[in-house]
């Protein structure tokens, strides 16, 4: 590397020795240059180095006389490169033909470095400072070697010199001694200077491994062809089919069969659909459980108790099918239900009235002709609370959840779901609904039905179309009427409504039972008024139901362990019965006026005819297993003589009333029985008057 | 002339008899073997003239359905025994003076 510049050279090696001007440094460097470049330029130097050694002569050399060697010869050096081609030709055009090309490129490259060194007075050099923020008389030019800066302070060691150019090994040298005498310099990097470093890591062993699969099994075939042996085959079968065709003539029936059921067969097993043997097999279930349960059915139909004749007035309760479904075996029955078309089939509405155990619910239908399994099966979200079947449209089940909402479901849907459901948004109850009941058609000819609920909301649901439209009938309060006080003014404290009951001939007439224990006679075109509040109970009403023959009887029962009778026109109950226990339902009979049945939470059945008996229960039984199952609801079937109480570990059972619990009036000889729902009323009227006169002779 | 006429009849009988395949010898699966019967029954009718294109046609499609390598041989009079792999053979005669030999050896 030719350095035609002395004073950058120094500058470069002395790193940052001060120098003031170009001109004045002139004596300095050329004497610093001595010791530096020793060896190189310098004559004595070179001297020096050749006395050592003997000179040594190659043995071919040529052996010249003096004269030859002073004879001088000429050689001249040209620019031309002895490589380079001469004898190029090519085609011009324009003469049209090979022309040599005189001029060649003579130069060869042989080597080409870029050096890193600057002119101190360039502009680039000047840059570089600026940037570095030295004052320009420090004439520092350092190029690119910023980074290695950082070169370990620690001298370097003799091996690492070792690896170095033997320039750089004498550049080092100045170096030190330069930050020896003067050490507020900062000390140059330089670029030669670098490290071999080198590491070997473990091999990973190597292993072999191979394996070798068995190949396809193998066999060997022989066989001839030739034209007698196929015609021979083909004969053969010939005659073999003919003869199969002479047996299929001897027993075609056997072989249809056989093909039809294999036929069968390849159905079944091509459409993995169940839903064709689907009614298939629901007779079949019904006609294997008929067989099975074949003495319950008897006793359905025509078990009469016998020893009714010696008991006078006391009848019992013959415990018939028991219902129950494995899936809902955790909940217990909220709600029972007859289908008033098809009268073995009921609804039974499954939750749980425990605040602390509420979780899903369950709807589902059983059939006396079943009872092994249900129907229809509808799984809710919710526990279920109430439900109503409708009487004209039996298809269409309202149902009342515990967390307010009600829904209707469609049996003839596919589905489990129903197909109207009230949501947050369309007036759902913010409390649990208690009772679901269906209203006739409005003018509209819309289906539409009332719930009640705690949150002391009494609404009609109006099926429209696709959605349900709600209309709030009244606002339960406690203290009286709604409208006492300007509206706004006081807020009202709600009653909690749990049960209610509309009148069987006048259509706006409903009783509604609070939480309170209040019955509330009300209607549905005055909203803000009660039109009579009895005070009936002292815990929460259970159910409330007007008789179905009397106009103006209902029946209520409570927790308070008492059912009570009532005549609407008066507020104090005609009868009072106190059953000993927590009243969980009652229901009057459909046949009779004077009877009715209530279940009580230690699970028995009680069955009054207070034609027969005004003070006392005609039959009182327990109709369950264990004495901690409570029962929670009783339904009258409205034809047969059996009733279906539920429990609160989801079984429902069914129970066939003895005679004496169905016993009509005795009729005198020769006198036609009187029949009718005017003979009931009057059998009632009779009743109450009895009770009337003494009070009214009183007050 | 008679005779001769019997003769003709009885011929045209034996074909129109004669025609359906008969599978003589064969361990293939249920599937594979009706596959393999109607390819072959295809291959021979529509190269009714060439046995050899047929054989061709059915090396091939039997190849690409089942994997390489099959064999097939017919004709109307030859004896052979082959090496095949287990349930991978099927013999059979066809249209009265045919006999087809299908196996597959890799």
């Amino acid at each position: 590397m030719p350095v035609s510049n002395n004073n950058v050279v120094a500058s470069v090696r002395k790193g940052s020795i001060a120098q003031k001007a170009p001109g004045a440094k002139s004596n300095k460097t050329s004497s610093k240059k001595k010791d530096e470049e020793e060896g190189v330029d310098t004559g004595d130097g070179w001297d020096e180095w050749s006395h050592g050694k003997a000179l040594t002569k190659p043995p071919d050399q040529l052996e010249l006389t003096e004269e030859e060697l002073k004879t001088e010869l000429t050689r001249i050096l040209t620019a031309n490169n002895p490589h380079a081609p001469q004898n190029i030709v090519r085609y011009s055009f324009k003469e049209r033909s090979y022309k040599p090309t005189s001029v060649v490129d003579q130069m060869a490259v042989h080597f080409v470095l870029d050096g890193s060194l600057l002119h101190q007075d360039s502009d680039e050099a000047r840059r570089l400072r600026a940037k570095e923020g030295l004052p320009e008389e420090t004439a520092t030019v350092d190029t690119g070697t910023e980074p290695e800066e950082e070169k370990p302070e620690t001298p370097a060691t003799p091996v690492e010199d070792g690896g170095e150019v033997g320039e750089a090994g004498e550049e080092d040298r100045p170096d030190s001694v330069a930050s020896k005498t003067d050490k507020k310099e900062p000390k140059i990097t330089n670029q030669f200077n670098f490290s071999e470093r080198a590491s070997q890591t473990l091999n990973n062993p190597l292993r072999e491994r191979s394996c070798q699969t068995e190949p396809p099994p193998r066999s060997i075939f022989s066989a001839t062809a030739n034209q007698w042996e196929i015609y021979d085959a083909y004969a053969e079968e010939l005659q073999k089919q003919e003869k199969s065709k002479e047996k299929q003539k001897a027993v075609p029936s056997k072989k249809d069969n056989d093909i039809s059921k294999k036929k069968m067969m390849l159905t079944e097993t091509q459409s993995d659909d169940i839903g064709k043997v689907d009614k298939a097999s629901k007779i079949f279930e019904r006609m294997v459980n008929q067989n099975i349960f074949d003495d319950i059915a008897q006793d359905f139909k025509y078990f009469e108790d016998a020893s009714d004749e010696f008991r006078d007035q006391e009848g019992t309760l013959l415990p018939l099918w028991k219902f129950q479904y494995d899936k809902a075996k955790r909940l217990s029955v909220a709600a029972l239900c007859w289908n008033k078309k098809y009268q073995d089939l009921f609804a039974v509405g499954m939750g749980s009235y425990d605040f602390s155990k509420q979780g899903c619910g369950m709807l589902v239908f059983y059939s006396l002709k079943n009872s092994a399994f249900p129907e229809y099966i509808y799984p809710t979200s919710s526990g279920i609370l109430c439900l109503d079947i409708h009487e004209q449209h039996s298809y269409l089940v309202a149902v009342g959840f515990y967390d307010g909402c009600v829904a209707v479901y469609n049996l003839k849907e596919e589905g489990v779901e129903p197909v109207y459901k009230s949501t947050a948004k369309t007036g759902k109850h913010t409390d649990p609904v208690w009772q679901v009941r269906w209203q006739n058609d409005d003018m509209d000819n819309n289906h539409n039905f009332y719930s009640v609920s705690s949150d002391g909301r009494v609404v009609s649901w109006t099926l429209v179309k696709n959605e349900l439209v709600f209309t709030d009938i009244i606002r339960l309060s406690l203290n009286g009427a709604v409208s006492e006080g300007p509206e706004g003014a006081q807020q009202p404290s709600i009653a909690c409504g749990t049960s209610f009951d509309f009148h069987k001939q006048i259509d706006y007439l409903f009783l509604v039972g609070t939480e309170e224990g209040k019955i509330h006679k009300c209607s549905k075109t005055y909203s803000s008024q009660y039109l009579e509040t009895y005070d009936a109970h002292s815990m929460a009403v259970d159910a409330v139901k007007w008789n179905h023959f009397h106009p103006k009887v209902f029946i209520s029962c409570s927790s308070d362990w008492t059912v009570k009778i009532w005549d609407h026109t008066i507020n104090t109950p005609m009868f009072t019965f106190d059953l000993l226990a927590a009243v969980g339902d009652v229901a009057w009979s459909p046949y009779s006026s004077t009877v009715f049945a209530a279940v009580t939470t230690d699970g028995t059945v009680h069955v009054f005819d207070l034609n027969i008996n005004k003070y006392e229960a005609i039959c009182q039984q327990p109709v369950v297993a264990k004495k901690k199952t409570k029962l929670t609801h009783i339904e009258f079937n409205p034809i047969y003589p059996i009733i279906i109480v539920g429990d609160d570990r989801g079984y429902v059972t069914s129970l066939k009333l003895s005679p004496n619990l169905r016993k009509k009036p005795k009729s005198k000889k020769g006198q036609e029985m009187p029949k009718g729902p005017e003979v009931e009323v009057a059998k009632m009227e009779k009743l109450l008057s009895l009770l009337r006169e003494p009070e009214q002779s009183t007050v | 002339m008679a005779g001769t006429g019997e003769g003709k009849k009885e011929e045209a009988d034996y074909k129109r008899l004669h025609s359906f395949p008969l599978i003589r010898h064969t361990d293939m699966p249920e599937e594979m073997r009706v596959e393999t019967m109607e390819l072959c029954v295809t291959a021979c009718e529509k190269f009714a003239t060439n046995n050899e294109s047929a054989a061709k046609m059915i090396k091939e499609s039997m190849d690409k359905k089942f994997g390489s390598s099959w064999h097939v041989v017919i004709g109307e009079g030859f004896g052979f025994e082959v090496t095949h792999e287990v349930k991978n053979l099927l013999y059979m005669f066809f249209g009265g003076s045919l006999a087809v030999c299908v196996w597959k050896c890799s």
